[in-house]
């Protein structure tokens, strides 16, 4: 019984070499891991279509990499700042915000908010327009005129003056 | 009958002239954006005959020029330099390479033609696979930031290829693959010198 004593030793420095090297390993990136970065990546040779998507043997390379940068511990950012110096910045799906780039996310916004400012004048002129037409009898009879030009009321008003003065 | 006519108080009023200036100066820039992005749409290859802009290329360090794992362009003024674009993932480039490889063979120890193979939006180690199975000698890299493919041609097609002249002038566009190593040796011949 003595003889086999080593044995168990043995059992536990083997079974110790063979699992080492499985802990070292870094787990498989799912495909979930991989695709939460290549959505936000385009087809470097493809217009307009999403890594994550693209079904070209290209973009299967691609999103291979993308697994193998992330099985060797890559951050996101850096994977990413691989396929800019690679394929350029047109591969990002949100621009970086340098130089031209940030009239893509100044101008929508200020268009946005001229756009409100025209509406709210025209709806303050609109109202104006209305309310001094509503103490005119001439737009009371003919509502259809309730939006006539200004300068038109203003020589109504002035007909209906002299109107008076003569009666 | 003298008395002086107003609108009214809300038709009176107009945006101050520096906004209005602004207005038209942001619509002029859009307009202008617009006009040169519809020009490089009209015109997107450097025609033959053009001046090509200086450029230069990160080589594979198994694929350097002589022992340079950089080359610009303007550096090999005096030879013809023939710009072979290509990518692992492309079948047809997988057919004239070995076209593109003979005519490197025969020219390359001339010194007069310098051959440049640039790897267009491609995975490295699949492109180093490439070359390894086609056999390639030449100086090959990537194209780094898709910096020097727009150069020639913004909807570049692969493969294509553009040979420049001893003085840096655009003289030949391939777009598509050579057929043949005749073909190749069609363009180059009349460029170089005792030949």
């Amino acid at each position: 019984m003595r003889r086999f004593s080593w044995v168990p030793i043995l059992v536990f420095i083997s079974l110790a070499v063979w699992v080492r090297p499985v802990a070292a390993q870094q787990p498989t990136p799912s495909d979930d891991e991989v695709n939460a970065i290549a959505s936000q990546l385009y087809c470097p040779v493809c217009e307009n279509t999403p890594l994550d998507v693209c079904p070209t043997q290209a973009c299967h390379d691609w999103r291979e990499l993308i697994r193998q940068m992330l099985a060797e511990g890559k951050t996101t950012d850096q994977i990413k700042q691989y396929f800019v110096d690679h394929y350029g910045a047109r591969v990002l799906s949100e621009p970086p915000r340098t130089g031209f780039n940030w009239l893509v996310y100044i101008v929508p916004p200020l268009a946005f908010l001229l756009g409100v400012f025209l509406l709210y004048r025209a709806f303050r002129t609109w109202k104006l327009v209305a309310a001094e037409s509503a103490g005119d009898p001439l737009h009371a009879v003919a509502p259809s005129h309730g939006s006539a030009p200004a300068a038109e009321n203003e020589y109504v008003s002035r007909v209906e003056e002299e109107l008076r003065k003569r009666n | 009958m003298t008395e002086k006519t107003s609108p009214p108080a809300g038709l009176r009023r107009t945006a101050p002239v520096w906004v209005q200036v602004l207005i038209w100066v942001g619509l002029l820039a859009v307009l202008i954006v617009l006009a040169i992005g519809l020009f490089h749409a009209q015109n997107p290859i450097l025609s033959v005959g053009s001046k090509v802009p200086n450029f230069t290329l990160t080589l594979f360090d198994k694929y350097p020029y002589q022992t340079s794992t950089q080359v610009r362009l303007s550096d090999l003024r005096g030879k013809v330099v023939v710009v072979n674009f290509w990518a692992s993932w492309c079948v047809t480039c997988a057919d004239e390479a070995p076209y593109v490889e003979s005519a490197w063979q025969e020219y390359g120890p001339t010194g007069q033609v310098v051959f440049l193979g640039v790897d267009y939006t491609d995975v490295d180690a699949k492109a180093l696979d490439y070359l390894k199975m086609y056999n390639i000698t030449y100086p090959n890299g990537p194209d780094l930031g898709t910096r020097i493919t727009p150069i020639f041609n913004r909807n570049i097609a692969m493969p294509e290829t553009y040979v420049v002249d001893q003085q840096g002038v655009l003289v030949h566009q391939q777009i598509g693959a050579f057929q043949s190593l005749a073909e190749i040796q069609s363009v180059i011949d009349p460029l170089i010198r005792g030949r």
